[in-house]
């Protein structure tokens, strides 16, 4: 299993990684926390971990720590507008229950 | 699901970490501040546990500044430091503030130059002091002891103001919270505030009147809710009618009262005034339990205030009162083209609501109990809350769409002194619409565009937002270039104006921002007015629209006698130039009707003229051609 961006999500990623001017890839994750179990979380990377994993999909780098990746292997990040709001979007096929808001999440 | 967004490393947001905002409900009389906590809205109170903090400001010496309670307690014995009831001073100047004799302030006007020109000054202890810098340290106040009881910098604030607030009201109140240090999220209608307290938290859809009596403003709105989706049909109101003037009829009786048993008619202290006015207030909230009232205190003269009213005698003192708040109902009833059957429920907003004879004659009014079901002072405060919650961004937003109406109607100024309206009041914000003008005169090439907001027919009657010219206009016949002007009003109320000439494409723009010193009588005299006035002003138009009339006809004549004066023999000539006399002679008095008259005269005798200028050119046109030539 893997993590995958869709190109709408490669192509947003790319672009706030060159008008940030640094950063290697994109850090995707979850903490404990919220009120639903889970909270994803979503960061650039500058360094990495000894003991995390990288893939490549549409020329970036997703990185995720192997304690995540448990949570959200196989996810695929999207990028979607609603209504006024735009932002990244996880189709994670592990969750079992989210919160009403959806930042949050129980597997 | 929540759309996320990329953070710095290490910087994720905790979900559900909450922004702080706070709604605030600045009134007359009492202000609030609520905030929105673990989705529960809630009003905060002060370390003492009140919720309400009075709207009083106290320049003490030694500089320092106290609000609320301690500054009430010094209303008595300081009244000149002692600011009361300043919402009613907001963006006024002081030709506007009437009954100057019962405000025991010292009001200055403000140097010409001054930047919020016309705005009333006030001379403290503290120096001169301006109705924002005195609103400003309400908010302060509010905004610490949210920051107290939230523990942390709040992102935002919406601050509640009458829907009947002008641009310069409503700036000044902006300018009071930048003052404090607070960010406005927005300005809210307060009635607005109430139905987003009352929709949300009761989930309740269809058509509701909301009933604002605070203690310096009645306002009147009617709203249309359905899913979660806050429309404003009509608003009306009367900015100088609240639970103070009830305090003052109460103030008035008590000195009727001692006049009769004290003859020596000294005029009151300052000092007296406010312990009366005091007095009064206690008189009309006790009465809303009781069945009458003691009055007692000394005055500074020794002399003992000891009367009782009963509340049968308080509700005939104050009958007329709320009969003032019927015609307003009626009106935004009619704006909103509404039978009382319509409504599906009355909410009561503003501490002078708990009045039983006020309930009554809403009750009365609607025929059905009004709700009640949240306490009236409060009310508008967690609507602001709430709003401000979403625009925070602590809800995604997607359940909460705020509809707003523009107050009054926005128009240009056309031919004769006249206003076209272009965006009839109670039209939902944001708002644009377009009409097409035309020129008035031959050959013209510019057009001076002058916006106006108000009800009356007559520019001179309305109030002057702003002036542009459109230059670059082809030269045509009069009549025949095709202007379109466009008026639009964003979601903040603010407005641009455009227009352009469609053959050409040439364009002009104007954006109006908010100002002070325009002068413009309160919205509600303007409003009044357009009913009162209604019958002249319908006279006004007709003359001026003869008026019109007839000097372009007088002109086209003028053109035409010039072109093809040859066609005509003497006697003609003179016939017409007889008619132009009699409409010149009509044109300079003000019938309309003679106008009219001359006008169709003038249009007979020249019918024949007319006639053979038609036959005319077209023998010009066929002159000289074969007939295979002519296009049929």
């Amino acid at each position: 299993m893997a993590i995958s961006l869709t190109p709408a999500a490669a192509n947003r990623v790319e672009k706030f990684l060159s008008n940030r001017g640094k950063g290697i890839g994109l850090r995707l994750g979850v903490k404990t926390t919220g009120c639903s179990g889970m909270a994803y979380t979503l960061e650039f990377v500058d360094e990495m971990q000894a003991e995390d994993m990288s893939f490549e999909s549409h020329g970036v780098k997703v990185i995720v720590d192997p304690k995540s990746l448990v949570y959200i292997d196989g996810t695929e990040l999207d990028f979607t507008k609603e209504g006024l709001n735009e932002g990244f979007k996880f189709n994670n096929p592990n969750v079992a229950d989210e919160c009403g808001c959806g930042e949050s999440f129980t597997v | 699901m929540a759309l996320l967004q990329i953070s710095e490393p290490g910087m994720s947001a905790a979900p559900h970490q909450h922004k702080l905002a706070i709604g605030i409900d600045l009134g007359t009389t009492n202000s609030l501040v609520a905030t929105v906590r673990s989705g529960m809205s809630t009003v905060l109170q002060d370390q003492h546990g009140h919720a309400l903090l009075p709207s009083i400001v106290h320049y003490g010496e030694a500089q320092q500044v106290i609000v609320g309670h301690e500054a009430k307690v010094k209303q008595n014995a300081d009244p000149v430091n002692t600011i009361a009831s300043v919402k009613r001073l907001m963006g006024r100047s002081l030709k506007d503030i009437v009954d100057k004799a019962h405000i025991p302030y010292r009001f200055v006007s403000p140097p010409s130059d001054d930047a919020s020109q016309g705005m009333v000054l006030l001379d403290t202890r503290a120096g001169l002091k301006s109705p924002v810098e005195i609103s400003a340290e309400i908010l302060k106040t509010l905004k610490n002891r949210a920051q107290a009881a939230l523990g942390g910098e709040l992102t935002g604030a919406v601050i509640t103001v009458p829907a009947y607030f002008d641009d310069a009201q409503r700036q000044a109140t902006k300018d009071a919270a930048r003052l404090a240090g607070l960010h406005v999220l927005r300005l809210l209608n307060e009635p607005t505030a109430a139905a987003v307290a009352y929709g949300l938290d009761n989930a309740a859809e269809g058509v509701y009147v909301i009933y604002d009596l605070g203690g310096g403003t009645f306002d009147v709105s009617i709203l249309h809710l359905s899913k979660g989706i806050f429309e404003v049909l009509a608003t009306n109101g009367d900015s100088a009618l609240g639970g103070d003037d009830f305090d003052h009829r109460i103030y008035c009786w008590i000195l009727d009262q001692i006049r009769d048993a004290n003859p020596s008619k000294q005029p009151l202290s300052e000092k007296d005034t406010r312990l009366l006015l005091t007095k009064a207030r206690q008189a009309k909230e006790w009465l809303t339990e009781n069945e009458e009232a003691q009055i007692t205190c000394k005055l500074s003269s020794a002399y003992t205030v000891d009367v009782t009213l009963t509340a049968a005698a308080f509700v005939e003192l104050t009958e007329n009162l709320v009969r003032k708040t019927l015609s307003p109902m009626r009106k935004a009833m009619r704006d909103a083209s509404l039978d009382l059957t319509d409504i599906k429920g009355v909410v009561l907003v503003g501490g002078a609501t708990r009045m039983p004879h006020v309930r009554q004659a809403v009750q009365d009014f609607f025929q059905q109990a009004p709700l009640t079901n949240l306490d009236p002072d409060k009310v508008v405060a967690i609507g602001a809350a709430i709003q401000a919650n979403v625009l925070a961004g602590n809800r995604s937003g997607d359940d909460l769409l705020l509809l707003d109406v523009t107050p009054l109607s926005l128009g240009l100024e056309t031919m004769g002194g006249l206003v076209e309206k272009v965006i009839p009041r109670n039209s939902t914000l944001p708002v644009a619409r377009a009409q097409d003008f035309t020129t008035f005169k031959d050959g013209q090439t510019a057009m001076s565009i002058h916006v106006l907001q108000g009800e009356r027919d007559l520019v001179s009657a309305c109030r002057s937002l702003a002036r542009f010219e459109l230059r670059g206009i082809p030269p045509m016949a009069a009549g025949a270039a095709r202007i379109r002007v466009t008026f639009q009003v964003d979601a903040d109320g603010l407005l641009s104006v455009s227009a352009r000439e469609e053959t050409k494409g040439v364009e002009a723009s104007i954006s109006v921002k908010p100002s002070y010193g325009l002068n413009e009588d309160a919205i509600i005299d303007m409003l009044k007015s357009s009913f009162s006035e209604a019958e002249s002003d319908k006279k006004a138009r007709a003359l001026a629209e003869a008026k019109v009339d007839a000097m372009g006809i007088i002109s086209a004549i003028h053109i035409a006698l010039e072109q093809d004066g040859h066609l005509l023999n003497a006697v003609e000539k003179e016939a017409i130039s007889k008619h132009i006399k009699a409409l010149e002679t009509a044109l300079a008095g003000e019938q309309s009707r003679a106008i009219h008259d001359a006008t169709a005269a003038l249009n007979t005798a020249t019918e024949a003229f007319a006639a053979k200028r038609m036959d005319e050119s077209v023998s010009r046109a066929l002159a000289g051609k074969n007939i295979d030539e002519v296009n049929l």
